[in-house]
C-alpha cells in the first residue's frame, strides 16, 4: 500500500460517522449521492490517487518546470494524471449538472481532493484551481460566460487560475493596480502585472481560463474599485474552440521549495495592445466575489494542509514500523534483537501528536465542507444563514490551524525518521516543504488572524461567535455524563468560559483605541480558538468512537476506535493545556509588540 | 452476441493479509474488499467487445455474501449491462461455483463467459476450467488476446514457454490474465449511472444447486518470515554457498 494515502477507514470516519454525509441525499441536489455510491467515488479516487498521482509525487519535485524555446515543460506524468482525473469525472464533481457536473456534495469532494492531495499536492492543484474557478463562474458568471466556459472547465479540457497578486499588492490587494479599459464590443483590455499565479502558465491543458483582479479607468481606490475579469489564454474562435492568443505573457518561471510541480509564474498581461478579458459579476464587486469564493478556496488550503499532515504521519508510521533501534527501558541485553522504533514511548508521542493534528485538521476541514452543503442545500432559510455564520468565523481557522500544525507534525515525521528523515531518499523532507507553503498562500497566517478577530468576531454583533460557542456547549453538554469523556467536556467548558472573557476583553480593547495592540495580538488569538475549535471536535469524534466500542467491534475496528479515543485524549492532556497562557497574555495586552519603534530592531 | 462475466469480491489486493489468531482462515472484518482484479481484467474485455459492437449484452454474475452486490456495482460502472447476484452466506468452493454458473448460464444463454483465470484470494485457478467442462464447451484459458470471428475465437494464452494460440468454436469459457487489458477506472457518471442498473438476485436452492464444501481446510498460517540476507565477498563463495548451503545448484 502506498504509504501516504489516507486509509479509507478514516475518510469513512469522517464522512459517515462524524458528517453523516449520506443524508445529504435526502436533498435534491444530491439525490443520486447515497452511501454505496459515494462509496464507489472513493474507490475510484484511491485507486488513481495510488496509480497515477503518487508514483510521479517525487520526480515532480527533481523536475520543477522549465522554460524551452518559450513553453513551459512538465514532466509527463503530470498531463496525463490530470486527464484520467478529469476523464473519471472529478473535475466535474461539484458541478451543476446543467453544465456537465455532477453535483456531488462539497464535503465528500474535500475528502476526494484529501486523498489526491495527500498523494501528490502539485498534481492535484491544477485541479483545484480549475474547480475554483468553475466555482466562481457558475456564481457570478452571466449565463453567456457560463455556457461558453463551464463546460470545457468541467471536463477538464480547460484549467483555471486565480490572479490577483502583484509585485506592491500580496496582502494589501487594495493596493492592486492591474487596470482594465473598456471597449465598445463590451470587452476590455486588460494591462498590468500578476506574479505567483499558480499554473498560470503550461501545455497541460487546451486553454487557460485567468480569473483576474483589475480595475476600471474610473474606479475608486482602494477594495472598492476593484472588479473580477476573466481573461483566457486564447482567445475564442468563431466555433468557440481555442484561438488567437491573448495578449498575455509569461515573464518568468518561480523557483520555489516546496509545491515544484505546480508552475508559478510571473505574467504580464498587456504588453502590446491589451489582453482581452470579459467583466464577471458587477463592476465594483471583484473582491467581494473573490472573497465569496476565497471561503471555499480556505478551506480547500486548510484540506490540503491536512492531507500532508496525513502523508507524513503515514510515512513516519511505515517507517516506525519496521526501523529497528535500542531496546524497551530495563532490557540491556545486547545478546536481544533491537525493537522497532515504534515500540519507544517517546516515538509513539510524536506519532500520536501527529495524528492528533492531522485527523483533527481533517475533521475541521470536512466539517467546514458540509456547512458549504448546508448552506447551499439545507432545509430552510434559517438553517442556511446559520450554516453560513458558522462557516464565516470558522473559514481563517480552518485555513490557518492545518497549516500552522499539520506543518508541526509533519515536522515531526522528519524527527521520527532521525537521520534518514534529513536525506532525500525518504518522502518526509518533501511533505514538509510542500506543506511550508500553506500558511503563507490565500492569505498568509496573519492575514488570517486579521480577519477572525478584526472582522469574524465583531460581525453582526458577535453573531457568528456566539453560535460558535453555542455549538461547542452542545458537545459539552451531551458529552458531561458519557463517563470517559466527561472530564473532556470539563476541561473545554472551563475554558470556553475564558474565551468568552477573553474575546470581549479583545473587542473592548478594540472599541477603547487600543485597536493596533489588540490586532496586534490577532494571532495569538487566532490559535487560541483554533485550538478550542479542533479540541471541540476531537471530543465530536471520540463520542462517536465511543459508540463505536460500546458494541463491541472485532479486533481491527477496535483498534482503530481505540487509537480515536487516545488521540482525542492526547489532544486534551496536551494540546488544550497551551490554550491558558495564550489567554493571559491576550489579557494582559503588553504592548511591546505593537509600540517598539522600528529603530530598536 | 451475449457476454456473461463473474466476478469475485476479494480482499483488496493493497491490504496486508492477517490470518485469524486461530488459524482458520484470513481476517476479512473491517477489511476493504475488492473485484478480484483478474474479474477486472475480464469485465473490461466483455466491456470492449461490446464498445466494438461485437457483442450485444454483457451480464456481470457474482456468488457470494450480499455485499457481492456491491462488486457487482462496480462491473456495472465500469459498462456492464446488467447483473446477478446468487446469494448466500455459506463458504463456496470453486466445484460449487462452477455449477452455480452452470445454471446460470442455463438461464442466460450466453456465447462466451469471461473469467478471472484465478482469484487472489485462494489462487485455486479451476473455476473456469470446471465451468468448460460441465458445460461441454470449449475453453481458452490465461488470455492475453482474444479474436472473435465467423463463431470462432482465437486465443492467445500464456503458457510457461511463451504464448500459444489456440482456435476454439463458440460458445466458450475463456479466463483471463495480466497481459489481456488494462482495466478502466470506474467515472463517477458511470457510477451514478450503475446505480439504475438492474440487478437481480437468486439462490443456491432456486438453481438446485447443492454448494456444500468439498474440501476442508485443516489450518490457514503466515508464510514463514523471510532470513536476512548475508553478503559474499566474491562470485567464488557465491557459487560454494550455493553448491554447498543452499544446494540448488
Ligand atoms: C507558491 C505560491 C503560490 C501562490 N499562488 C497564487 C495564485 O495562484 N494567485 C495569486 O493571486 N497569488 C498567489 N500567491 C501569492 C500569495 O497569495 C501571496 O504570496 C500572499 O498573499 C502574501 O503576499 P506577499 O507574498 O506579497 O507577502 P506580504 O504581503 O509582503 O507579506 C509579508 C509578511 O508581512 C505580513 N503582513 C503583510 N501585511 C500585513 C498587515 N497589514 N498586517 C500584519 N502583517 C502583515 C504577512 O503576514 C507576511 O508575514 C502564491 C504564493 C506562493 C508562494
Amino acid at each position: 500500500m502506498d504509504d501516504s494515502l489516507i486509509p479509507r477507514r478514516e475518510l469513512d470516519f469522517l464522512l459517515f460517522d462524524l458528517l453523516e454525509v449520506e443524508r445529504l441525499a435526502e436533498r435534491p441536489r444530491h439525490a443520486d449521492h447515497g452511501r454505496d455510491t459515494i462509496a464507489a467515488m472513493l474507490d475510484t479516487a484511491e485507486a488513481l490517487a495510488r496509480d497515477h498521482f503518487a508514483p510521479h509525487n517525487r520526480k515532480a519535485d527533481e523536475a520543477e518546470p522549465r522554460l524551452e524555446n518559450g513553453r513551459v515543460v512538465t514532466i509527463p506524468e503530470v498531463g496525463a494524471a490530470l486527464r484520467r482525473f478529469s476523464e473519471a469525472g472529478f473535475m466535474a464533481a461539484v458541478g451543476d449538472a446543467e453544465w456537465g457536473g455532477l453535483q456531488v456534495p462539497y464535503s465528500v469532494n474535500l475528502a476526494i481532493n484529501a486523498l489526491f492531495s495527500a498523494a501528490n499536492i502539485s498534481t492535484m492543484t491544477y485541479a483545484f484551481l480549475t474547480q475554483a474557478a468553475a466555482n466562481l463562474i457558475s456564481v457570478f458568471g452571466s449565463q453567456a460566460q457560463k455556457e461558453t466556459w463551464l463546460p470545457p472547465l468541467l471536463a477538464g479540457d480547460f484549467f483555471g487560475t486565480m490572479a490577483l497578486t502583484e509585485p506592491q499588492a500580496g496582502s494589501s490587494l487594495a493596493d492592486l493596480r492591474t487596470r482594465a479599459e473598456p471597449q465598445e464590443d463590451g470587452s476590455y483590455r486588460l494591462f498590468g502585472a500578476k506574479i505567483f499565479i499558480s499554473g498560470g502558465e503550461h501545455e497541460l491543458a487546451r486553454n487557460i481560463v485567468h480569473l483576474v483582479l483589475a480595475r476600471l479607468p474610473d474606479a475608486p481606490p482602494g477594495v472598492k474599485g476593484i472588479s473580477l475579469f476573466l481573461v483566457p489564454r486564447f482567445l475564442p474562435g468563431p466555433d468557440g474552440a481555442p484561438g488567437e492568443k491573448n495578449d498575455i505573457a509569461l515573464a518568468g518561471l518561480i523557483h520555489k521549495m516546496g509545491y515544484r510541480g505546480t508552475t508559478s509564474t510571473l505574467l504580464n498581461f498587456g504588453e502590446a495592445e491589451g489582453a482581452t478579458g470579459w467583466l464577471v459579476g458587477e463592476a465594483g464587486q471583484g473582491l467581494a466575489a473573490m472573497f465569496h469564493m476565497m471561503n471555499e478556496s480556505r478551506v480547500i488550503v486548510g484540506n490540503g494542509a491536512a492531507a500532508l499532515g496525513h502523508a507524513g504521519y503515514r510515512q513516519s508510521l511505515a517507517y516506525a514500523r519496521e526501523r529497528a533501534q535500542g531496546r524497551p527501558p530495563g532490557a540491556k541485553d545486547p545478546a536481544t534483537p533491537q525493537v522497532p522504533i515504534l515500540r519507544h514511548a517517546d516515538v509513539k508521542r510524536m506519532l500520536l501528536a501527529q495524528k492528533a493534528y492531522a485527523e483533527g485538521a481533517l475533521a475541521l476541514t470536512l466539517y467546514c465542507g458540509r456547512l458549504i452543503d448546508d448552506e447551499h442545500t439545507a432545509d430552510d432559510a434559517p438553517a442556511r444563514a446559520e450554516a453560513r455564520r458558522l462557516l464565516d468565523i470558522l473559514t481563517p481557522i480552518a485555513k490557518s490551524w492545518p497549516s500552522q500544525w499539520c506543518l508541526e507534525g509533519n515536522n515531526l515525521a522528519i524527527q521520527v525518521l532521525g537521520g534518514y528523515g534529513y536525506t532525500r531518499d525518504y518522502p518526509v523532507e518533501q511533505t514538509w516543504r510542500d506543506n511550508r507553503l500553506n500558511p503563507i498562500h490565500e492569505g498568509t497566517h496573519g492575514i488570517q488572524a486579521q480577519d477572525l478577530l478584526g472582522r469574524k468576531v465583531r460581525q453582526e454583533d458577535g453573531a457568528a461567535f456566539a453560535l460558535l460557542c453555542d455549538r461547542i456547549e452542545a458537545t459539552i453538554a451531551a458529552s458531561r455524563d458519557t463517563p470517559p469523556l466527561a472530564s473532556h467536556a470539563g476541561a473545554l467548558e472551563n475554558i470556553l468560559v475564558r474565551v468568552r472573557a477573553t474575546t470581549a476583553g479583545l473587542l473592548a480593547a478594540m472599541a477603547g483605541g487600543r485597536a493596533e495592540t489588540a490586532l496586534g495580538h490577532a494571532s495569538v488569538y487566532l490559535e487560541a480558538l483554533g485550538h478550542v475549535v479542533v479540541a471541540w471536535l476531537w471530543l465530536k469524534q471520540a463520542r462517536v468512537a465511543q459508540a463505536g466500542l460500546d458494541a463491541a467491534p472485532a479486533a481491527a475496528e477496535h483498534a482503530f476506535l481505540t487509537g480515536k479515543l487516545a488521540a482525542c485524549h492526547h489532544f486534551f492532556a496536551w494540546e488544550l493545556p497551551r490554550v491558558g497562557p495564550w489567554l493571559d497574555g491576550l489579557a494582559v495586552l503588553d504592548g511591546t509588540w505593537a509600540s517598539l519603534p522600528e529603530d530598536c530592531f | 452476441m451475449k457476454v456473461l462475466v463473474a466476478v469475485k469480491r476479494v480482499v483488496d489486493y493493497n491490504v496486508k493479509i492477517r490470518v485469524k489468531s486461530d488459524n482458520t482462515g484470513v481476517e476479512t472484518a473491517n477489511v476493504k474488499m475488492s473485484m478480484n482484479p483478474f474479474d477486472e481484467i475480464a469485465v473490461e474485455e466483455a466491456v470492449r467487445l461490446k464498445e466494438a459492437g461485437t457483442a450485444s449484452e454483457v451480464v456481470a454474475v457474482s456468488l457470494g455474501v450480499k455485499q457481492c452486490q456491491e462488486t457487482l456495482r462496480t462491473a456495472l460502472a465500469m459498462g456492464a449491462d446488467r447483473a446477478i447476484l446468487v446469494e448466500t452466506e455459506a463458504e463456496l468452493q470453486p466445484l460449487a461455483v462452477a455449477k452455480l454458473l452452470k445454471e446460470v448460464v442455463a438461464k442466460e444463454s450466453p456465447d462466451m463467459v469471461l473469467l478471472g483465470k484465478q482469484a487472489i484470494d485462494d489462487d485455486a485457478n479451476q473455476t473456469g476450467q470446471m465451468l468448460a467442462a460441465l458445460m461441454g464447451w470449449a475453453q481458452g484459458t490465461f488470455a492475453s488476446k482474444i479474436t472473435l470471428a465467423d463463431g470462432k475465437a482465437e486465443v492467445v494464452r500464456e503458457v510457461d514457454g511463451g504464448l500459444e494460440t489456440v482456435s476454439v468454436n463458440l460458445p466458450l469459457v475463456a479466463t483471463t490474465d495480466l497481459r489481456l487489458n488494462e482495466p478502466r477506472y470506474a467515472s463517477l457518471p458511470n457510477i451514478m449511472k450503475a446505480k439504475k442498473k438492474p440487478l437481480d438476485t437468486l439462490t443456491p436452492d432456486e438453481l438446485g444447486v447443492d454448494v456444500a464444501p468439498r474440501l476442508t481446510t485443516l489450518k490457514v498460517e503466515e508464510p514463514p518470515v523471510r532470513q536476512a540476507g548475508i553478503k559474499v565477498p566474491d562470485v567464488a563463495t557465491l557459487i560454494d554457498k550455493l553448491k554447498t548451503e543452499a544446494k540448488v545448484i
